[in-house]
């Protein structure tokens, strides 16, 4: 996939400050990355990395009082830094549409889930309450909602976990929207729930021509399902690059260093798991200089700077080891 | 063979849940814990693992069945008889934060079980006793002396998950059952708490009932594994043996549906397992899984298998168990 020509989202140096005690802190630091047509990019990192205020600074949804977002982010070509409220309620559904860990907080409980779909359609578009029924029928079931036609008429609460996912997901898509951003979809779920979700984001960008930008913090649920990935540790991006070279190759020592952490579910079992010291500092403790300084066992002078995210063979690392001839060994996996 | 330290004996849990339904959380479990061991127990979201942990340590009354602690039969023993049992096991829960008093001192919470019950001989510890042993755990969980003066807040996920520990060990259980203690960390502080908590069982000897829906944290930490599907055991046995060559077509299938760190070719994705769970409130008849088994057959319909030997040793309970089995 050529991300080059004419990515569909283009985010350059996007920071976003928040107050916090008294002062402005980066929250999240020179995110820059692009996404293609019928892309999945793969976005993981920590619980408090900046994961979700990245997707909800491009859905236009940062509502902290006081925050400053800078940089920008171009969605076919039009800045979304900066772009009044009235603009983005247009595009959110229409263009860009998020799905979120809780499906409950995508539907209110008074509604049937049939009935809320039905309105989504209706909003941006001029079809008849029947048209539109008939359209969230066929949602649920490509969405693969067994008897969609029944389960359209329940309420949220009367589904189980897996199904209000679907539900949430063919509401989303109800518009086909170019973008899809899915903040921890499956992160409530049991992993055969899980499984069956995956697969149906996978085949979204052949059956709707949609990208999706995956959040998660399951190593996991990337190589499974991403194209390309980018690491993101403490509000800053650590690596990014096609996923599986990303994952036989990390290039900087926290993704090594997370991905060793992850026990193995095959082959032999080690006496320890490998961890990491310490855990991710608060946005406003971050030290100077690398953000992984403090965990990290190749820490040393050199890291007192910030080191830019450059490239090396096919990924982008932002780490001091690459430019001094140090890159780390390839990862060993037993499948 | 020893003893076992824990032992549950065709355990039946049911809760009332209005307009006369009945949900059967258990329904019929039995397994024994050797002293040493670690029995992991997985399964997915509502098959009872919580209710089997609650059920073991008394936390919960079974409706039929019997819980044996260390050769007592505790099933019936009032509050008070359990008393000076309980000190013998403990809990550890998932969520590191509400199972803490916001309010209270890390060395007050810890100090409490303390307080509470006697020590060996039967007297109340005094003052100088519980600095001491609060040291101890401190020193044992990893976590700085300074810490017993600070809040709960103050601390991490993976700290306060360790502050629990500390106060589940404070009166030196041989049981402990830990209820997805690691499910709520990221990865990096996850790995951190699993080696803890099995350093902790080669230091102290502990016993441990680990309850997770990670196959792998449970294939790192257990010496067995136990397979739930809706309220009842369906494969029991060597954690390597029952993780690398599962019996049961459901234990395949959620092996199957872990997404590993590792990327494969597109082709080489096993098809997910169908559908969601059933309604515990309505288990299908037969074999529960047959909703969702792959290889379900006519008799899997009607006839409910009960949990046999292969002849590997293991417990399966299915009518074609595996190959691999
Ligand atoms: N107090 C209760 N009243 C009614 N039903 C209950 C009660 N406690 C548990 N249940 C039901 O019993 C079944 C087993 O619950 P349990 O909490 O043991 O599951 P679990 O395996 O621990 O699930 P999870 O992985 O989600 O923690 C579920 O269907 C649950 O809804
Ligand atoms: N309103 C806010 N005020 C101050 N800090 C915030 C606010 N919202 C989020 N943060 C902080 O921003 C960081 C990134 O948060 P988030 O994007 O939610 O992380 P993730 O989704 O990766 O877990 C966290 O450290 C979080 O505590
Ligand atoms: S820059 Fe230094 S501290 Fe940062 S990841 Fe690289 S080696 Fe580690
Ligand atoms: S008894 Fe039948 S339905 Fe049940 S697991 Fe075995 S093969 Fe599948
Ligand atoms: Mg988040
Ligand atoms: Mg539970």
């Amino acid at each position: 996939m050529d991300a080059d020509a004419t990515p569909l989202l283009a985010v350059r140096d996007l920071t976003i400050a928040l107050p916090v005690g008294g002062r402005m802190v980066n929250i999240i630091d020179s995110v820059s990355f692009t996404l293609g047509a019928r892309e999945i990019l793969g976005i993981v990192g920590e619980s408090g990395s900046g994961k979700s205020m990245t997707a909800l600074a491009l859905m236009g949804l940062i509502d902290a009082p006081g925050a400053r977002i800078t940089g920008s982010a171009r969605f076919k070509g039009r800045e979304l830094v900066g772009l009044p409220q009235r603009a983005f309620r247009t595009l959110r559904g229409r263009e860009i549409a998020m799905i979120f860990q809780d499906p409950m907080t995508a539907f209110t409980p008074v509604y049937t889930v049939g009935w809320q779909i039905d309105e989504q359609i209706r909003a941006h578009g001029r079809v008849t309450r029947k048209d539109a029924r008939a359209r969230t029928i066929r949602l649920l079931g490509d969405m693969g909602v067994p008897d969609p036609a029944r389960v359209a008429d329940r309420y949220p609460h009367q589904l189980s976990g897996g199904l209000r996912q679907r539900a949430m997901i063919a509401m989303a898509l109800s518009c086909n929207p170019s973008l899809l951003i899915a903040d921890e979809p499956t992160t409530a779920l049991d992993v055969t729930v899980q499984a069956q979700i995956l697969d149906l984001l996978r085949r979204l960008r052949r059956e709707y021509g949609s990208s999706v930008l995956l959040i998660t913090h399951d190593m996991g649920v990337v190589a499974e399902t991403c194209d390309r990935t980018m690491v993101l540790y403490s509000g800053t991006i650590a690596e990014r690059g096609p996923t599986g070279a990303v994952f036989a190759r990390p290039g900087h020592p926290y993704t090594a260093a997370l991905l060793d952490s992850i026990p193995p579910l095959h082959g032999a079992r080690p006496a320890r798991l490998p961890s990491i010291p310490g855990s991710p500092p608060a946005p406003a403790d971050r030290p100077a200089g690398c953000p992984f300084t403090p965990r990290c066992a190749y820490a040393h002078d050199a890291c007192a700077v910030r080191p830019p995210l450059l490239p090396r063979g096919v990924q982008d690392i932002a780490c001091v080891l690459p430019a001094e001839g140090r890159d780390l060994p390839a990862r060993c996996v037993t499948v | 063979m020893t003893a076992p330290l824990i032992e549950a004996q065709s355990l039946r849990m049911e809760y009332r849940v209005g307009r006369g339904q009945v949900l059967r959380a258990l329904d019929g479990v039995s397994l024994a814990v050797r002293p040493g061991e670690v029995l992991g127990l997985v399964g997915e979201s509502g098959c009872g693992k919580s209710t089997l942990g609650r059920c073991l340590l008394r936390l919960a009354r079974p409706t039929a069945g019997r819980v044996v602690f260390d050769g007592t039969d505790i099933t019936a023993l009032s509050e008070r008889t359990l008393r000076p049992l309980r000190q013998g096991m403990q809990m550890v829960f998932q969520d590191s934060y509400a199972s803490l008093n916001p309010r209270r001192r890390i060395g007050d919470l810890i100090a409490e079980p303390l307080r509470v019950h006697r020590d060996g001989q039967g007297r109340r510890r005094t003052a100088a006793d519980i600095a001491a042993r609060l040291a101890e755990l401190m020193a044992l969980v990893g976590l700085p002396q300074a810490a017993l003066a600070r809040y709960p807040h103050e601390f991490s996920g993976g700290q306060r998950q360790r502050i629990n520990i500390a106060r589940a060990l404070a009166l030196s259980p041989r049981l402990v059952v830990a209820d997805e203690p690691v499910s709520a960390l990221d990865v990096s502080i996850q790995a951190q708490i699993v080696n803890l908590f099995m350093d902790l069982r080669d230091r102290l000897g502990l016993t441990y009932v680990f309850v997770a829906h990670d196959l792998a944290v449970v294939r790192q930490i257990s010496t067995r594994v136990a397979v739930m599907y809706l309220g009842a055991i369906v494969e029991l046995g060597d954690a390597d043996t029952v993780l690398h060559r599962p019996a049961h077509p459901y234990t395949a299938a959620l092996i199957a549906a872990v997404p590993e760190p590792v990327v494969l070719p597109d082709g080489d994705r096993a098809p997910p397992l169908r559908g969601d769970v059933p309604s515990p409130i309505a288990p299908p008849p037969g074999c529960r899984f047959h909703t969702r088994c792959p290889i379900a057959q006519d008799r899997c319909r009607t006839d409910p298998p009960a949990l046999r030997d292969p002849g590997d040793g293991r417990q399966v309970a299915c009518h074609f168990p595996l190959a691999g089995g």
